[in-house]
């Protein structure tokens, strides 16, 4: 059954040095918060796993977190470049890391068998593109009943999974709605799970049938941790903040300015400040 | 109407030649960029049952301004359903309910190969570009593929480092020897000209020239001795509703956003 715990004594039993950790949230729910948190912790050596490594995985790579990334598409969305990830990546700031890199359909896929416990995952995809060719865990399988060459790939079963959801329950059930992404597998898929919340309520009321739901006895903790997809959006508490995406571009150019705001806004902070972010994203609204 | 040509941008002209390529029968997986200013103005002009579809699992949506990334709550708000990533993949892309796959790319080649990977070396590159995300199989289940692009010596490439979605691979009948059923690239929109890959090679050639534009300007604009069809044609003027909706579109997308996307 999931825990009640605080977002620091989530991340410190969810996420330890050396473990692989997928935080997940396409675009939509991005556990910004817990992010922080592993940077304030100072986690050390993680395979970070996540299809868009976006702003969140920008500063726990500036910072010296990871070792390893898994993933599909590396930028700012909409914006550019993530200069952290390639400053490592183009000249090993802080330190060299190590990709193992996919297409989307591929990390999907590979979720899906996670969850499903299956050790890979099959799909058409990878004809006549290069990924293979640099990334030996990509291989095929022929299909024993047409003959057909399919790619597959490793299911993803992360020591740790992380997420942000709209709503917990008092059983600690958890509630998503609107773009869902790869959530419910990557929590499926994996040994152990924090999901941060907005809020926690009595009863989910009224709902969709068709919610996503994660039950209580597949989460190991929860956190609550209003705002906590900030910059990303909570649909229905509060909107993205496509300006500090445009922002973070000029912020994490160069190594000094990004230490600067580092220190400022995560290392000299808790997750109380995304509480204030969301009540002016609400009011903005 | 008055008869005098409207002033339009390069840009423009792109986003405009590429809209009407598209029709009411159409499912478009849209990427975000020039493709999503193409098939929301198709939607806003011409083609009003458009279906889109982005690749965060937003199915028929209708946003009224162009989303920064793939996956803004507009996208979600406007959508007749919303489905799961894995779902996306699985049962719309690679179940082959998707007509056409609108695609950029930071390289192309002449046979409409695309990298979004990196410049230079994998293992120690020049440049990290974002990567794959969606695009390589988009690039081999979509019906067909149109690529947008505005043209530039660094992007129109002899040669790709690094072959990120599958076009026509070294020319015809390298998609059909990978068991690929689909047509991949038929269209590439620039900002110059539209080019279509030739019939017996698959070499993209230029079939029309935007208003304006000489075979210098495009020749100039690419890595590669450019091959023109026989029966150039010339792109037609932007008309002033289609101008009128697109910068209607855009200033209301930097009203949203804080910048033109």
């Amino acid at each position: 059954m999931a825990e009640f715990v605080s977002l620091a004594e989530g991340i410190e039993a969810v996420v330890r040095d050396g473990c692989s950790v997928a935080m997940e949230g396409f675009t939509h729910l991005i556990p910004h918060a817990a992010g922080h948190e592993v940077i304030r912790q100072g986690r050390k050596r993680l395979t970070l796993i996540r299809m868009t490594p976006d702003l969140i995985y920008d500063q726990m790579i500036g910072m010296g977190c990871a070792e390893k990334l898994v993933f599909s598409w590396g930028g700012n969305p909409g914006v550019g470049s993530l200069h952290r990830l390639r400053d490592a990546v183009e000249n090993g700031w802080p330190h060299k890391l190590e990709l193992e890199e996919h297409s989307h359909a591929a990390m999907a896929n590979a979720y899906e068998a996670g969850a499903a416990n299956l050790p890979f995952a099959v799909f058409r995809g990878y004809k006549g593109v290069d990924l293979p060719k640099v990334n030996p865990r990509i291989k095929s399988v022929t299909c024993p009943y047409t003959g057909e060459v399919l790619a597959t790939v490793p299911a993803i079963r992360p020591d740790a999974a992380v997420i942000h959801a709209l709503k917990a329950d008092r059983e600690g059930n958890v509630l998503l709605e609107g773009i869902v992404g790869v959530q419910k597998e990557v929590v499926l898929a994996a040994r152990r799970s924090l999901v941060t919340v907005e809020e926690i309520v009595e009863d989910f009321g009224p709902r969709n049938a068709n919610a996503v739901i994660l039950p209580s006895w597949v989460v190991t903790a929860i956190a609550k941790v209003p705002g906590g997809a900030y910059p990303s959006y909570a649909q229905g508490y509060y909107k993205r903040a496509n300006d500090f995406y445009i922002a973070w571009d000029k912020i994490s150019r160069e190594r000094d300015t990004f230490m600067a705001w580092m220190k400022a806004n995560v290392l000299e902070q808790g997750p109380e400040v995304f509480a204030h972010h969301a009540g002016l994203a609400r009011q903005a609204a | 109407m008055s008869h005098t040509p409207i002033s339009h941008t390069p840009t423009e002209m792109m986003s405009i030649a590429a809209a009407r390529l598209l029709t009411n029968d159409d499912v478009c997986f849209v990427g975000i960029g020039a493709p999503s200013a193409a098939c929301n103005l198709a939607r806003l002009t011409h083609a009003p049952k458009i279906t889109l579809i982005y690749e965060s699992g937003t199915l028929s949506t209708r946003p009224s301004v162009l989303p920064l990334s793939i996956g803004d709550g507009e996208l979600c708000d406007t959508a007749l359903t919303t489905v799961g990533v894995p779902e996306m993949f699985r049962y719309w892309l690679q179940g082959g309910r998707i007509t056409i796959g609108f695609l950029g790319g930071a390289q192309i080649d002449r046979f409409a190969n695309l990298n979004t990977t990196v410049v230079g070396d994998y293992a120690a590159p020049k440049v990290r570009l974002p990567g794959g995300g969606g695009a390589p199989e988009i690039a081999s289940n979509c019906g067909e593929i149109f690529i947008t692009m505005a043209m530039g010596s660094r992007a129109f490439v002899e040669t790709l480092p690094f072959i990120t979605s599958f076009g026509h691979g070294k020319g015809n009948g390298d998609r059909a020897r990978l068991g690929l059923k689909t047509m991949g690239p038929t269209k590439v929109i620039t900002d110059l000209c539209v080019m279509e890959p030739d019939a017996e090679t698959a070499e993209l050639t230029v079939t029309a020239l935007h208003p304006g534009v000489t075979r210098d300007q495009v020749q100039a604009g690419c890595g590669w001795t450019l091959r023109f069809a026989g029966e150039l044609v010339e792109t037609p003027a932007p008309t002033a509703q289609e101008i009128e909706i697109l910068r209607d579109l855009h200033a209301r997308t930097k009203r949203a956003h804080g910048v033109a996307a």
